[in-house]
């Protein structure tokens, strides 16, 4: 998935950024492939909520998660284009999303959603 | 790094220098997203916590039937209706880049259509959270029914009130597209509204996972 370098150099000047890696924006031909994965991703999402046989295994909600792991990362990365912008905004996102992330796991062990046996 | 960007800023001077050369837009807009995770984790993880220990029905993914009257409640999720929902929501952040990208460019006519889809497209997501939550009162579920009531109800109307936000943001920026055409240098703006909207969009995948696939 490249980055459209000749857009973003306007996009550079155009919002003002100053920091040389504060800069690029992906091309309409990425936007399109994520859109495409997403849909994919929602779809597969859906497919395995009605498949009976899969959702009795243990593999359901991890698999679950996952997915939706990867389609919240590609919508962040790219929509978002963090994965092409400056270290300060993702330390802004991911610190305070990485903390959160441990609150509601810390909450569910509190709570006896989540226990492990030794 | 702050001697590059005053650098940059003397040649281009369309922004004032900031101490870590960074638009001071976009790190406030960055900074309100992250405490915006701290808001909905908090939600989700209530959400969590209640969840499978409400005491009556109706229950999300499961048919209760009422011992006193003997009503049958059916499971109250509806899932098609949902995921057609959830993929309005997915396209609206690609018409949303694409608003910004004609912004960047300085495309008049399609920064107007993508801005104006991606505000239908938000609305028609407000429309089928109104759908869904009408439904559910006429099924039995109201905010005071039950623990999943409470927190479904919470969580879901937050994020659409995050939505009708993002919905009106967006029709300021079309109104001031049609008033007087939205340029380039405004593509800090639309930039800003976009990182806000795709936020509101990430949120709604979680939720989707967490709240209505996982049963």
């Amino acid at each position: 998935m490249a980055a459209d370098h000749s857009h973003s150099m306007l996009a550079h000047d155009a919002e003002g950024n100053a920091s040389p890696e504060e800069h690029t924006h992906p091309d309409w031909k990425t936007y399109r492939w994520v859109a495409l994965i997403l849909t994919l991703l929602t779809g597969l999402e859906v497919y395995i909520y009605y498949l009976p046989s899969f959702v009795k295994t243990k593999m359901f909600v991890p698999t679950l998660l996952v997915l939706s792991a990867i389609k919240f990362a590609i919508v962040v990365l790219f929509y978002m284009h963090l994965k092409y912008d400056a270290k300060l905004f993702r330390a802004l996102f991911g610190g305070p999303l990485t903390l959160a992330a441990f609150t509601i796991v810390g909450l569910l062990f509190l709570f006896g959603h989540l226990a492990i046996h030794f | 790094m702050a001697t590059a960007a005053l650098e940059t800023h003397d040649t281009h001077g369309a922004h004032p220098p900031t101490s870590t050369g960074l638009n001071s837009t976009k790190v406030a807009i960055w900074t309100f997203i992250g405490s915006e995770c701290f808001f909905f984790a908090s939600l989700i993880s209530t959400y969590l916590i209640y969840r499978g220990r409400s005491v009556v029905g109706p229950f999300p993914h499961e048919a209760w039937t009422d011992p006193a009257t003997g009503h049958v409640f059916k499971a109250i999720l509806n899932i098609p209706v949902t995921s057609v929902s959830t993929f309005v929501l997915l396209m609206s952040s690609l018409a949303m880049v694409l608003a910004h990208s004609a912004v960047v460019r300085g495309d008049r006519k399609s920064s107007k259509i993508w801005l104006a889809s991606t505000a239908i497209l938000g609305a028609t997501f407000l429309g089928f959270q109104a759908y869904e939550f009408t439904s559910f009162v006429h099924e039995g579920l109201t905010i005071h029914t039950n623990l999943f009531g409470s927190s479904f109800f919470i969580l879901t109307g937050f994020h659409g009130a995050h939505v009708t936000a993002g919905v009106i943001w967006l029709l300021t920026l079309l109104f001031i597209d049609m008033k007087r055409g939205l340029e380039p240098r405004d593509a800090i703006n639309v930039d800003v509204c976009a990182l806000y909207w795709h936020f509101v969009d990430v949120v709604w995948i979680a939720i989707f996972t967490l709240v209505y696939l996982i049963k």
